[in-house]
């Protein structure tokens, strides 16, 4: 049983994975048996050190994924220094705030470039050679606000609403094909990204009164869910998308 | 230490699984005993040989209970016996029965028969050893859905309400009982190749209709569950609450 869960000789990505959830969740698949690359802005070779320490091989590389004319560069890249990829965990994402009414178009434009553009893009680059392998498991990030508005945060909300719709239409199309495509939806974690929020004494309450669990998430809560579906414990998981939320959605 | 030692790892834990004879509820007792769990296999015939043997093979530990799930009434005083002996760490209600009949002329008391395996049973289980659970403030229940918690099949509307209910009750006791440190959750299977589904698959018009439309292009397999049962079951799952997880091979997002 316990094998079902091992990812003892895969080789994942994931972007975003030097800081955050992606850092966590980096760390959760090294400690389970894979190899990691993390993809961030800047290198992180603290981050890969302690990756390493599972007895891994990882790889930080520097690249920005809303550079999406380069994602078949990148792919070379990490097949150079890591091997054929098994598993991609699209977790980077970016946040802006301000009112409808005002939001700029400027930042939707990018919003929706990074958040949703790019996975698409990221998905279609690294699943291709899974496909012709006939294995692979791409993991997206989605959010609760792939199932709810948010507040001033529209392009995030329209964006993590794609993620989760198009995870279904990359599964209709692969799931015979041996690809398992599927998301998590991080519930309120306490992250940088939503350090705005948690440090609002108002909205820090009336979050932490609807969380049936009483707390915000961590990263390692994620940890779980991600090993589960990059492992073959999810062979029969397709299209759908976890919510770890500590009860959220359902109160 | 490694999470195959830790985080999935249900060793020390004792897991009670109704239904367990055969199909989705013995790979799922075969799965959590394989990750270390002692089972308590409920069923209410005397013929749970199988799924003891399949134990057995993995070294692991049972003890058999025969309970009529379907006597309501009685069900507290028929899991005496077990709570006496056992605390339980994680419920896997599973035991379900489904009935044909086109909505139209539904019998009434094949009615009352699905809703009392199916769903009100379940609240008394889950009542009966959630207490238990909030009491020490820890446990884990995994409730068996189905596609049939979202959609509202064909000449089943009994097991389709008995199926929402199933969604419903997860949410309302996960609301309550997260804080205490008990995590209620659901795994919705898609369409499985059990008896359950015996008659579908001899149907060779549905059997076609239902195969063209899962993106898996198979039947699931009693034994896709297990992972996911596992994951309900332990620490990997103590911040999802409330959740229903699909195991369908694709069916939902066509």
């Amino acid at each position: 049983m316990h094998q079902l869960f091992n990812l003892t000789g895969k080789n994942a990505v994931v972007t975003g994975g030097s800081r955050g959830l992606g850092k966590e969740i980096a760390l959760g698949l090294a400690e389970a048996g894979a190899n990691v690359a993390i993809i961030s802005r800047k290198e992180s070779p603290e981050v890969v050190k302690e990756l390493e320490q599972f007895g891994v091989k990882a790889v930080s590389i520097a690249f920005d994924i809303g550079n999406i004319s380069m994602h078949k560069e990148l792919l070379n890249i990490i097949e150079e220094n890591l091997g054929k990829v098994d598993i991609l965990v699209n977790n980077a994402g970016v946040q802006k705030r301000h009112p409808a009414v005002e939001f700029p178009q400027e930042d939707w434009n990018y919003v929706m470039n990074v958040n949703a553009n790019a996975v698409f893009s990221l998905c279609q680059t690294f699943g291709k050679p899974m496909l012709e392998r006939g294995y692979g498991k791409i993991v997206n990030v989605a959010s609760l606000l792939s199932f709810q508005g948010g507040f001033t945060v529209p392009a995030y909300a329209a964006s993590k609403g794609a993620v989760m719709q198009f995870t279904k239409s990359l599964a209709n199309e692969w799931a015979s094909k041996g690809v398992n495509v599927n998301c998590v939806a991080p519930g309120y974690m306490a992250t940088e990204m939503n350090e705005a929020l948690i440090h609002d004494e108002v909205r820090s309450r009336q979050i932490l009164e609807r969380i049936p669990a009483g707390r915000w998430g961590t990263g390692k809560d994620m940890q779980g869910a991600v090993i589960f579906l990059a492992s073959s414990a999810s062979d029969y998981v397709h299209g759908f998308t976890i919510a770890i939320d500590g009860g959220w959605l359902g109160r | 230490m490694s999470f195959q030692l830790d985080y999935f790892s249900l060793k020390g834990k004792t897991a009670l699984v109704t239904g367990a004879r055969t199909g989705i509820g013995q790979a799922i007792s075969v799965g959590l005993a394989a990750a270390g769990a002692h089972l308590i296999l409920v069923g209410h015939q005397d013929n749970m040989q199988e799924t003891q043997n399949k134990i057995t093979e993995l070294q692991g530990t049972y003890e058999t209970f025969l309970i009529d799930l379907s006597d309501v009434e009685n069900l507290k005083a028929n899991l005496q016996p077990i709570l006496d002996k056992y605390s339980i760490d994680i419920l896997v209600n599973n035991a379900g029965v489904i009935y044909r009949e086109p909505a139209a002329d539904h019998n009434v008391n094949e009615w009352n028969r699905v809703m009392d395996v199916n769903i009100n049973s379940v609240f008394t289980l889950c009542q009966t050893i959630g207490n238990q659970m909030i009491e020490k403030k820890s446990g884990k229940i995994i409730n068996i859905a189905s596609l049939l918690s979202f959609q509202g099949g064909i000449n089943v509307p009994s097991y389709t309400a008995s199926k929402h209910a199933i969604a419903g009750l997860t949410k309302a006791l996960a609301n309550e009982w997260a804080s205490h440190g008990v995590q209620v959750n659901a795994i919705a299977p898609g369409y499985i190749s059990t008896n359950n589904t015996e008659a579908l698959r001899n149907d060779e018009v549905r059997n076609q209709s239902i195969l063209e439309r899962i993106p898996a292009g198979r039947w699931g397999q009693a034994d896709d569950l297990a992972g996911a049962a596992v994951f309900l079951a332990s620490r990997a799952s103590d911040y999802v609450s409330g959740h229903v997880l699909v195991v369908d091979g694709g069916w939902m997002g066509r």
